[in-house]
């Protein structure tokens, strides 16, 4: 079996600090890696961010935990398919993204009077 | 001239999913599209935290009803690698023929969706006919006739007997025959060639850095398919992904004509190899751990990240399906393009909204 | 000229489609129709009301019944598999569409079979 099912841990997702995401990304893209998607967990106080991404059929992940509705940089300029799912992450889990080359404002799904973000177990306001 | 915004959906005569395109177009070439989503979104990744990981199972099936059972399978995949279950071969065959099956439904609705997105009704008939052969042996084998419930964590649910076989394979060959009698209509017409040759040309380098996913990637010359990691019984089959090299919309067309035929050869050899087993193994203990689990589903590579905290319900579901990958290039493929070909051109991609926003 | 065979052939040929009310489609053998249940076997122990996905499911030790709401059923066929005494089962038709909701509610003596007011 080659990659179809990954379990994450210590050894094959590394985990960054958030100024360094930009940097790591573009190293992977030079290398020939695909964008695939991101995903977001709530840890309580703070947001796992996981970059998921794949060069023939294998899948690296790289992760990112910040505290909650802290900002982060956004690798839309590396990769430009981020932009969707960064509105989306923005979205439900309340974290910034810095540098979005389109910004749905939270409204991508959600409406106005959406007050908390809804994915996170307890929500933080939305701005 | 001026630029004039033409609101596009999210109803449209054509459009059959609420998808909203704000399009900027100058002498009716587009000149730039945003999309906004959000109309059918239903937070189904929030109810894991109060349903239960095998309760999960017929929640994410209801993500999108076309391709359900790869949704189930999918994340029953990424569950047995948490809780360290091995699935029997029997399962994993039946898996595989379940899976084509919906991928060969899958995409004869889609080619009839496509026939009438340019006005050729007659063809979507034809097509909806022949497929509606298909929804008859899903029903007849697993109960429902789109929501085939039956994976569950350990194996599937439902046997496939002999008689049942025997009757599957003599549709195949009707079904073959059929959407054969189709084929000069659909790939030679000339009209179909002026609407489709051409048009929204996305190349493979482009595809790749947009992170296109399934027949949108392959039609543009990349042979990236999920069915490659063998998982399931796809390691035990002859397989070798379905590539077209032009990019454009008759690609796609073709790409997906093609894998139906695939699919059923897929089928033929999933059943010639089928083994004894039994069909499910009971699985113990709680899912712990995180895990990302990625199939092939018919529009394209759809990835799961799960998040099991070692009690009953999940701490987190995240899914990402083929729609939500496809936008991108779609907004890459849109400008220049003219306005008259935009519902053609949004159907390549073969939208599914409902999976898009979950 | 070339089109005479097939208007002929077609003009032969029987309907493509059937002719839905006088003519009905017979269901397959375990098909995931209707929710019935065999209430004289039904030990009231709530084992599907536990692990229905969609929570329709009522069933109260008290009054000593059973009951689903068919309008949130997704007749996905768990709480069959589930049962412990096997005195649930699914009928091969689906139930036909109606004005308003309903409930269906079985009690264990007495009285057999009677549908409540919607709540």
């Amino acid at each position: 079996m080659k990659d179809c099912v990954v379990v994450i841990n210590e050894e094959n997702t590394p985990e960054l600090t958030p100024d360094r995401i930009i940097t790591q990304t573009r190293i992977l893209k030079d290398e020939g890696f695909r964008f695939v998607t991101m995903s977001s967990t709530d840890l309580g106080d703070r947001i796992c961010v996981l970059y998921h991404l794949d060069k023939d059929l294998q899948l690296i992940n790289l992760k990112v935990e910040v505290p909650k509705g802290t900002k982060i940089p956004s690798i839309c300029s590396v990769y430009a398919s981020a932009v969707l799912i960064e509105n989306e992450i923005k979205e439900h889990f309340g974290v910034e993204f810095d540098g979005l080359s389109l910004d749905f404002q939270g409204m991508l799904y959600l409406d106005e009077e959406v007050q908390k973000t809804p994915f996170c177990k307890i929500g933080i306001n939305r701005v | 001239m001026a630029r004039t915004v033409i609101p596009f959906g999210p109803q449209h005569p054509v459009l059959p999913e609420p998808l909203h395109l704000t399009l900027t177009v100058e002498d009716e070439i587009v000149k730039e599209a945003i999309p906004k989503l959000g109309y059918v979104h239903r937070g189904l990744e929030k109810l894991a935290e109060i349903r239960d990981h095998t309760q999960m199972i017929q929640i994410v099936e209801r993500v999108c009803g076309i391709c359900s059972t790869l949704h189930a399978m999918c994340y029953c995949q990424g569950i047995e690698a948490l809780m360290n279950v091995e699935v029997p071969p029997r399962a994993k065959f039946l898996r595989v023929i379940w899976a084509e099956m919906h991928r060969m439904h899958s995409h004869l609705l889609w080619l009839g969706l496509f026939a009438d997105a340019f006005g050729f009704e007659s063809l979507f008939m034809q097509f909806w006919r022949i497929r509606e052969r298909i929804m008859d042996l899903q029903e007849a084998t697993s109960g429902n006739r789109v929501i085939v419930s039956v994976n569950c964590v350990g194996g599937v649910k439902r046997d496939i007997d002999a008689e049942m076989e025997k009757w599957i394979l003599d549709t195949m060959k009707i079904v073959e025959r059929e959407v054969l009698q189709l084929k000069s209509t659909i790939m030679d017409d000339f009209t179909v060639k002026r609407r489709t040759v051409g048009i929204g040309v996305l190349s493979k380098e482009k595809a790749y850095e947009m992170g296109a996913a399934g027949p949108t990637l392959r039609a543009s010359g990349i042979a990236q398919d999920m069915r490659q990691t063998g998982y399931a019984a796809y390691s035990e089959l002859n397989f070798e992904p379905v590539v077209e090299t032009d990019g454009d919309c008759y690609a796609r067309t073709v790409c997906r004509f093609n894998e139906v035929f695939q699919a059923i050869d897929l089928i033929r050899e999933a059943f010639a190899k089928l083994p004894q087993s039994e069909l499910a193994v009971k699985a113990k203990g709680l899912p712990n751990g995180e895990v990302v689990s990625r199939v092939e589903q018919p529009r394209g590579e759809c990835l799961y990240y799960l998040k099991g905290t070692g009690s009953k319900y999940l701490d987190r579901v995240r899914i990402r399906t083929p729609t939500f990958a496809n936008i991108p290039p779609l907004l890459e493929m849109l400008p220049g393009c003219d306005l008259a070909d935009v519902p053609v051109l949004i159907l390549t991609i073969d939208p599914c909204i409902s999976c898009t926003e979950r | 000229m070339f089109m005479t065979k097939n208007v002929l052939k077609n003009l032969m040929t029987k309907y493509a489609t059937r002719l839905y009310p006088f003519k009905k489609r017979e269901t397959f053998k375990d098909v995931k129709g209707e929710l019935k249940i065999e209430m004289e076997k039904c030990i009231l122990c709530g084992v599907c009301k536990m692990r229905c996905p969609s929570q329709s499911i009522a069933v109260d030790k008290q009054a000593k019944s059973w009951g689903v709401d068919p309008f949130s059923c997704v007749y996905c066929g768990i709480c069959v598999d589930a049962c412990p005494v096997k005195c649930l089962y699914q009928e091969g038709l689906y139930r036909t569409p109606l004005a308003e909701k309903d409930q269906v509610l079985h009690f264990q003596e007495a009285k057999s079979e009677e549908p409540a007011p919607a709540p």
